[in-house]
Order: C-alpha cells, then structure tokens, then sequence
C-alpha cells in the first residue's frame, strides 16, 4: 500500500529491491525496540554467564584494572554438581509427565468436539479457551483450596496438577485444529474393508494426527519447562524445577553469573526441543498440520 | 448399540475434562460470598470481602498500577505491533526477512528467560531503577507478537486488487493506506490492542522479575497475598479480575473472530 511508484504491483521485485523511505519508516520502530529489549538482553545474558558475580548482585566489569575476569566457571561449578543435573532432571521429567497428562486428557475431547455438528464447534472450543480468561495465579490459587483439605498441597502431585490444570488448552486447541480436518471417507473406507474401530483408531486417526500431538506437545512441554510459580505455591520445597533455581540467583542469592549459566542451558533446551517438535509436526504424507 | 455405548464414554470423559477445567474456578467464585475466614466450608451469603477489598490501599494501589501500566504498554504496543504486522506481510524481502523472527521469539519462548533477560539488561546495561518504565517496556516487549500476529492474519486476508484498484484510481500510497488499508485492519488493530491490554493487566512471571521493590501490580499483590495465607478477600478479587478479563476478550472476540485463535 505504500509504494513509492502508484503504478507498480506491492510484490514487484524490481520495485521492492529499491527500498522505499516508507518501508524504513514502517519496519524500523519495531525492529529497533526489538532489537534492543529482546536481542540486545539476550545476549548479554551469554557474556553474563561468564562473568564474575558481584559481591551485592550484579556483575563484576569483564575487564578490572586491565585485567580480563571472564572464565568458564559457573558452567565448571553447573556440572560439578550433582544436584542441577538432577533439578534438570527433575524438570524434563515433570514436563513429560504435564504433557503426557494433558494429552491423554486432550485427545478425547479434541476428537469428540472435531466429531461434533459444525454449529456446536465454535461454542465448545469457547468453552475449553474461557477458563483461560482468568489469571495465571488465580488458576492456581483454585487448587491451593481445593487440594487443601486433602493433604495433598506441597507435593509433587500438587505441582503436577496445576501443571496440567494451567497448560491443558494449549494440547487440546492443536489437537482439534488437526483431528477436524481428518476426511470421514478414510474411517468409512477403513469399516466397509472391514477394520474394526481400534484398527481404525490406531492405523489412521493417531497417525493422522501425530502433527497435532507434537505441536500440542511443545505448547505444553516448553512453558512447563521453566515454570517457577507453580512449583513455588503447589510444591513442598523439594519439588523446586529449573524456573526456581534460576529465579533464586537472580533474587535471592545474586549470583547473575550462575542464573545466566542456568537460563542459557534452558535456552538451549528449549530450542532443541522446539526444532525437534517443527520437524515431527511438518504434514505427514498428506496429513494436515 | 456397540457404538451408541462408546460414544456415551467419550461424552463423560469430555465432561469431566469441562468439569476439571470449570469447578476449581466456580469454587473460587463461590468462596468469594462466603462469610467464612475459611476456604472450606459454606457458611452464609456475604460480600464483606468485597467491601474490604476497596478499603485496601495496598489493593487500590496495585490495581491503579495495573491499570495505568496495561493502558500506556498496550497502547504503544498496539503502535509498534501494526507497523510491525505490516511490515511482515507487505515486504518479506532482504533483511526484513528476518523479522517475523525477532517479533515471534519473545512470543515463544519462556517467560522466565524473557523476565531475566530484562533485568539483567535494566540493571547492568541502562542502570535504570527498577519501578514503572522497567514493567512498561517488558510488556511492551512481550505484547508486539501478538497484536502483529493479529494483524499480519488480517492482513493476508484481505483481497490484493483492492490496493490495485485504488492504485489503478490513482491514489498515492498513503492515501491508500489512510482511506483502504487502515479501515480495513482497524478491528485487527482494536483486537491487538485489548489483547495485549489482557496480556498486561494479567503478567505476573515478567512483572515479578522487573517490577524492583517500589511498585506492585495486581498480580504481584495477590502473588504475595497467597503466598502468606489463603483469604476469601483473595477470592474477592480474583472474581472481579475473572469478570475484566472475560469483558475484555468477549469484546475482543467480537471485534476480530481470530484473534482468540491467535492467542492460542
């Protein structure tokens, strides 16, 4: 809409190569605050990492009296010590455990509400987005009363529950977006060759929806990844995850330094696992993302 | 009959799934009215907590904060996310290919690694004293995706020979924009805006990373309140913020059908 020649197409090669002050005018706002709020702290949480805490928080310079203090040792002390490798752990097996949850929950509604007349859909979706529309904290303030009276608060059941409670959506919405657009024929051709509906189940609806399942899966498994709320208000004070540890660095004991080292290797988490879930939810043979 | 009996099973492991996701918030609605100190059993119909609830300073205090705060983050957000929606949809060329990138990440990623980020950034690099301005550029940050999202979807929906026509016309290019595109986006743009207005009045993880000592927000007040003890007055606030958030996306929704969708 903003092309400096009224004549030529918006796409127009030629005329998107000369880069028109409008373009700049346009993009560069954005780009800039982005840039300097979004990259420019990410990265300096990389030279952080290597820095020497100082002694009332913050970060002692790279360089005092000409001498260079950067060192590899938060990571040294991260690996030297038995007890991050086991919050890790810990953390990688409570996610596992939130999604395979939320999926075994997820699935059966996602599949009856595809399944369900075309006007009905919209509202049933509706219901599962609402509970959304209520505060994070207050979604866990709800099982902090419920769970109560039962015994069950400070456990690692507490924290799993909210888990599942607070991320449920986030598997369910992927699933129905994939199993709606499964082609009915395929069951029916499925029956009338005589497939019984576990066949049918197992051989066409599951694989069909794998897309959906892993992309639910990283929408679930990422947040959990570095939750520190729930873990904080649900769980006893041996449930902590990774999100605690790195928010007690940074507020409590503040070594930067260290809290840096732990949000970076949860980056890097995060991004492997996120690739690996684009790759496992590309289309399948025809299936439907 | 085989398969009247299956379905009936599939339509009571749906229920349930409603009923985990709806009675822990009906039970916090409900203790709301409740004359008990307790958050165990009913006693009587009473809305003291509500009248206590706005005789709380620091309640008052933090909810003006929130407000303040949602008002002026969403409003720029609503500024930068458009241009950014633009710019994503109009010129995916040379550098700019790259932006989707840079606008999606903060969406992406963890909560957590944007709050410390942040505060690292705040403190180490531009010394800022931790307060309004810190908490007013974090939402900022994490509220432009969505709202480019939400205009970049709209964007791609709209039929390509209007703009030619209006060219055709004669128009320039910012009339264009002035007369054709901008009515066009602006539920798009309106949508972004409650959006991340919702977005903002409801942080907790990055507000808690960002907010320093001084200032409290909704969230952090009541963050703080259920980490001593548990109170209906909580109760009482949390009901109230339930029903804003539910005005807002339900106008939200009515302004633009996908934006619900480009939430999830």
């Amino acid at each position: 809409m903003t092309e400096s020649q009224p004549s030529n197409r918006p796409r127009d090669p030629a005329q998107t190569r000369r880069a028109p002050l409008t373009r700049w005018l346009v993009s560069l706002p954005p780009t800039l605050f982005l840039l300097t709020f979004f990259l420019a702290p990410a990265l300096l949480m990389v030279g952080a990492s290597l820095q020497q805490p100082g002694d009332f928080g913050g970060l002692v310079p790279a360089l005092e009296n000409g001498r260079l203090t950067l060192s590899l040792d938060t990571y040294r002390f991260f690996f030297s010590d038995w007890i991050y490798a086991e919050i890790f752990l810990r953390s990688f097996l409570v996610a596992a455990a939130t999604t395979l949850l939320c999926l075994l929950l997820a699935y059966p509604l996602a599949w009856l509400i595809a399944r369900s007349h075309r006007r009905h859909r919209d509202l049933l979706v509706l219901l599962v987005l609402l509970p959304f529309a209520s505060n994070f904290l207050i979604r866990i303030y709800a099982w902090i009363i419920l769970l109560g009276p039962f015994d069950l608060l400070y456990t690692p059941w507490a924290v799993i529950t909210g888990m599942v409670y607070v991320h449920l959506p986030f598997m369910i919405l992927p699933l129905y977006t994939n199993l709606e657009q499964h082609d009915p024929a395929l069951l029916e051709a499925a029956q009338d060759l005589g497939a019984g509906a576990a066949t049918r189940f197992w051989r066409i609806t599951l694989p069909l929806s794998l897309p959906g399942i892993w992309s639910g899966s990283a929408l679930v498994f990422i947040p959990v990844l570095g939750m520190f709320a729930i873990p904080e208000l649900l769980g006893g004070t041996r449930d902590i995850l990774i999100g605690n540890l790195i928010k007690e660095q940074f507020l409590d004991n503040r070594d930067w330094p260290l809290g840096s080292t732990l949000s970076l290797l949860l980056t890097v988490g995060v991004l492997l696992l996120a690739g690996l879930a684009a790759r496992a939810a590309r289309p399948w043979r025809g299936g439907t993302a | 009959m085989r398969r009247t009996k299956r379905s009936l099973w599939l339509w009571a492991a749906a229920l349930a799934v409603y009923a985990f996701l709806y009675v822990p918030l009906a039970v916090v609605v409900l203790f709301s009215f409740n004359d008990s100190l307790l958050n165990a059993e009913w006693i009587g119909f009473t809305t003291r907590w509500y009248a206590l609830l706005f005789d709380d300073e620091a309640m008052l205090g933090a909810a003006a904060n929130s407000l303040l705060i949602a008002l002026i983050a969403s409003a720029l957000a609503t500024l930068l996310g458009t241009l950014a929606g633009i710019a994503m949809q109009r010129w995916p060329v040379g550098v700019l290919r790259c932006l989707p990138l840079l606008v999606l990440a903060p969406v992406a990623m963890p909560e957590i690694l944007l709050g410390v980020s942040l505060l690292l950034f705040f403190r180490q690099v531009l010394d800022l004293t931790l307060g309004l301005i810190s908490i007013l550029i974090a939402h900022v940050t994490f509220s432009i995706g969505f709202v480019a999202i939400i205009v970049r979807v709209r964007l791609a929906g709209l039929d390509e020979s209007i703009f030619d026509a209006a060219r055709d016309l004669g128009a320039r290019p910012w009339q264009t924009f002035r007369h054709i595109t901008l009515p066009l986006i602006r539920p798009a743009i309106l949508a972004g805006f409650l959006m991340s207005f919702t977005l903002s009045i409801d942080d907790f993880v990055i507000t808690f990373f960002v907010a320093g000592v001084g200032v409290t927000t909704l969230p952090l007040q009541i963050y703080s309140m259920i980490k001593v003890a548990v109170t209906p007055e909580v109760n009482a606030v949390s009901t109230l913020l339930m029903a804003l958030t539910l005005s807002l996306i339900a106008l939200a929704s009515k302004l633009a059908p996908d934006a619900l969708k480009a939430r999830a």
